[in-house]
């Protein structure tokens, strides 16, 4: 069960895969590898280019590649990608708009992946960045499983997406199979609090709840990887037994992240449900440290988030 | 022959200034310094048969593509577009009003117009997509591209400039249109960017240059460049002067921003008869 894959290994396995019968992919990369890409570079090496490191041009040419009617991956580091043509990805969204336009984005590193590398290399912005978008979806997912589901709804669905996937190998946290159709998934049922988390802090938070179970808190926890394309009305009821929730991502709390969207959820259904934020303080981070130790820092780490936990459980009453 | 096209040449791009002016009566905001320089690069792309395209199917795989990346110059493809009749003529006379097809910046909404370019330094890019991909598909079309000068101060142009020249896109052909000045003065000032052609020589690229107001010199350069075998993309360094044939514009080093009045364009137009 706790098989660590890397997701980026997953994903561009299973495009790979399909590259043998569909001749309409193109994959390209800003100079950015991965085991499974080699794969690529060799069977398909004229629909693989690498554009260098040039993000601007990567997105441009993958619009281009899309205006013909090609199915473009654009493969790149997530900060780099979210950010450094945040014109380009804003051309791609308003084109989409008139146009159909099959570019697939994809963002390695998410949240603190790249924890010893420092602020530039962390991904704190990318999901209110990406979100901000129309007709751009955006994709979080927590595990190599919800990946591969990315990945295979990316074979069918003909729109720009932005899929944010982690830079570690992290356990699966599914068994069997997970649908993407109301995109979120209740990893755990409780009752008056319930965690929302998504990316890696839902493997942090499923450390908490279970944790906290054994000592008599029975707190619940959703996993949501469709930050956009979610089914709202079946979140909301998912929530509607609950008098509490904490959002929990590695990001930017307050900036129109994951926090935002659980807040917009919740004030566009006239909702009494309290809310706590977890996520980076509007603040970069420049402490040397592994994601545990910078968690740390940032009180989300499990002891931390289990404190909140309970501080929220007690305010629940009864 | 060669007589008769150049004279027809002639008259198309008398036709395309003047309806240009037309336009910009009708919509004072369009930019129309920027859009007087390219009126010759457009009529012999579009008159001079260098352009494969078909009206009544604008989408036709086999065209040649035409990415204005400078799109607030590309209000006199209008006139050419409509003439054409990719779209009613009547459509000039509605520009900039509600619900009208035609506005200051072109967009993909307009038949024959394939992108939306408002935001510089990216159409480059976008066509070496498109080139790889045409290519891919077997196509034998050419993906031109009209640049400002001042637009090469974007980096992003030069990521493309670099990839195309290191892919050896011979299906992309870039005209710039070398009108020398941005919009706040003279380029040179701004960001000098010369030696233009060394530049685009150094990054593998095929380099022609022109008078980009003789629509005989631009004819000949152009059918030069669309039969060319030579294995590099090409550049065209079509000089130009902004605000071509509103004397008041050529001689304003700020004529970018400037907007002319009624009765300046009446009287330019009257000028041009």
């Amino acid at each position: 069960m706790n098989e660590k894959k890397s997701m980026r290994e997953v994903f561009i396995e299973s495009i790979w895969e399909h590259m043998h019968k569909d001749g309409k992919i193109f994959f390209l990369s800003a100079d950015f590898g991965s085991i499974a890409l080699d794969n690529i570079r060799k069977d398909f090496c004229d629909r693989f280019i690498n554009v260098g490191i040039a993000e601007q041009n990567l997105v441009n040419l993958s619009v281009g590649l899309a205006l013909e009617g090609y199915k473009v991956y654009a493969y790149a580091i997530a900060p780099f990608l979210s950010m450094r043509c945040y014109e380009q990805l804003r051309n791609l969204s308003m084109l989409a708009q008139l146009r159909e336009l099959d570019v697939n984005l994809i963002g390695v590193g998410a949240g603190l992946s790249y924890d010893l590398s420092g602020p530039s290399h962390h991904s704190y912005e990318d999901i209110t960045l990406m979100r901000l978008l129309p007709h751009v979806e955006v994709f979080s997912p927590s595990d190599w499983v919800v990946t591969k589901e990315i990945a295979k709804v990316s074979l069918i669905q003909k729109t720009p997406k932005y899929i944010r996937l982690d830079g570690k190998p992290l356990n699966r946290i599914y068994s069997g199979n997970v649908s993407l159709q109301r995109g979120f998934s209740i990893l755990k049922e409780g009752r008056k609090v319930c965690l929302l988390s998504t990316g890696y802090m839902t493997h942090v938070s499923l450390r908490v709840v279970k944790e906290l179970e054994s000592a008599g808190i029975d707190s619940g926890l959703i996993d949501v990887f469709t930050l956009k394309g979610f089914n709202p009305k079946a979140l909301y009821s998912s929530l509607s037994g609950y008098n509490r929730i904490i959002t929990l991502e590695e990001g930017f709390i307050n900036r129109g992240g994951f926090d935002s969207l659980i807040a917009n959820l919740l004030i566009d259904n006239e909702s009494e449900i309290k809310l706590k934020k977890i996520g980076f303080k509007g603040k970069y981070i420049f402490e040397n440290g592994n994601r545990d130790a910078l968690h740390k820092i940032n009180s989300m780490d499990c002891g931390s988030i289990k404190k909140e936990v309970v501080k929220s459980w007690r305010k629940a009453g009864y | 022959m060669g007589k008769d096209i150049i004279k027809l040449l002639e008259r198309k791009a008398l036709y395309v200034r003047r309806e240009t002016l037309k336009l910009h009566l009708l919509s004072p905001e369009t930019r129309i310094a920027s859009s007087l320089s390219a009126v010759e690069i457009f009529s012999v792309l579009y008159y001079g048969g260098i352009l494969r395209h078909k009206p009544a199917n604008p989408m036709w795989e086999k065209r040649d593509r035409l990415i204005i990346s400078k799109g607030h110059g590309g209000i006199s493809l209008y006139p050419v577009l409509a003439d054409l009749k990719f779209f009613p003529k009547n459509e000039l006379g509605k520009i900039g009003k509600p619900k009208a097809l035609l506005k200051s910046m072109p967009d993909c909404l307009i038949p024959g117009i394939e992108s939306i370019n408002g935001a510089l330094g990216n159409g480059l890019g976008e066509a070496c997509g498109i080139a790889i991909g045409a290519r891919a598909k077997g196509l034998k079309s050419r993906v031109f591209v009209i640049c400002g000068d001042g637009e090469l101060n974007e980096g992003s142009v030069w990521e493309a400039i670099m990839f195309a020249g290191h892919k050896r896109l011979s299906n992309v052909i870039l005209i710039l249109d070398n009108n020398k000045i941005s919009m706040m003065g003279y380029c040179r000032n701004i960001l000098n960017l010369n030696p233009l052609a060394g530049k685009f020589k150094g990054f593998g690229w095929e380099v022609y240059s022109t008078d980009g107001h003789s629509v005989d010199n631009l004819y000949r350069v152009l059918m030069r460049m669309k039969v060319s075998e030579i294995d590099k993309p090409k550049v065209l360094i079509a000089n130009t002067v902004k605000g071509r044939g509103v004397p008041e514009l050529e001689k304003d080093i700020l004529c970018h921003v400037r907007s002319l009045s009624r009765e300046k364009i009446l009287e330019s137009i009257e000028d041009m008869e």
